[in-house]
């Protein structure tokens, strides 16, 4: 395997979603080059640094309003 | 994102329709973060995303005593938002399919960083990606979330929405498909080339950094 058809499998790796044989090239190729090996570490942790973005909270209001919507909702 | 404070869906519904108002407000601050930011995937200020996320639980008021639990209740939830969204999306007047504009196609990395075909090794890097600052370092860490974010927000519409929904709310390529209504191949395109974008930003940043 190449490295630019390697970069381009990296999702698919990831989300096992690659033929058994495919993936084995993959694995080899991952052994083997440092390049890709830093690649696919980059990928990984641009993953898991979007995973820690800041939460963007409900307004205390709005929250407010639900709550008070939520006691005047009829019984189902 | 793992709800570990919530009991089970079943017990969840039933407190709802039992109208457990305590429920309801543990709900609302468990999922309502990663709801905003779902929706601000899809309208263009943090203002609508708000107006999108309220809407959104009035629906669930609205659906909660007809819920079929065909799937998990945060599915269901997410997409009451996603359809509340695209009908406020600005961003969303977008039925063109990005194919059409050449998105979706083409190598995810620059064909510059890899050797010709007149090399001794066609295809492989020409010099290896560079290594980054340790994310272990609190100001690297700051830096690559601000980063992301801004990078995040400048992505194609398609591939901003399905990043968000995987890797920052935290959803299966199931759940995503399901919400979106797209084949698991096409999600997995918009994973991809939204990912392989928001590494190659980082890297410049830091090769930016590393020559300032």
């Amino acid at each position: 395997m190449n490295c630019d058809e390697f970069v381009e499998l990296v999702t698919a790796y990831l989300e096992g979603a690659l033929p058994l044989e495919t993936e084995q090239r993959f694995v080899e190729h991952l052994a083997e080059c440092d390049g890709c090996d830093r690649y696919l570490e980059q990928i990984r942790a641009t993953v898991d640094a979007l995973g820690h973005l800041p939460a963007q909270r409900l307004a205390p209001e709005a929250r407010d309003r639900l709550l008070a919507a939520f006691r005047d909702w009829p019984a189902g | 994102m793992v709800d570990a404070v919530l009991p089970a869906d079943a017990v969840v519904v039933a407190r709802l329709r039992a109208r457990d108002e305590t429920m309801f407000a543990a709900l609302i601050d468990a999922w309502s973060p990663g709801m905003v930011r779902a929706a601000r995937a899809f309208v263009a200020d943090d203002h609508t995303a708000q107006d999108v996320v309220q809407e959104a639980w009035l629906g669930v008021l609205r659906g909660i005593d007809g819920f079929q639990e065909r799937s998990s209740l945060r599915t269901w939830v997410y997409r009451i938002v996603v359809n509340k969204a695209k009908t406020r999306g600005v961003r969303d007047a977008r039925t063109v399919p990005a194919s059409s504009l050449g998105l979706d196609d083409g190598p995810t990395v620059d064909p510059a960083r890899f050797r010709g075909a007149d090399d001794p090794y066609p295809g492989h890097w020409r010099s290896f990606p560079p290594a980054w600052p340790s994310p272990e370092d609190d100001a690297v860490a700051g830096e690559t979330r601000r980063q992301l974010a801004a990078a995040l927000a400048g992505l194609p519409d398609r591939q901003r929405v399905v990043v968000t929904l995987r890797d920052v709310s935290g959803h299966s390529s199931e759940e995503v498909c399901e919400m979106l209504s797209i084949s698991a191949a096409n999600q997995r395109v918009l994973l991809h080339r939204g990912r392989a974008a928001l590494r190659a930003t980082l890297e410049q940043h830091w090769i930016k950094e590393a020559m300032a």
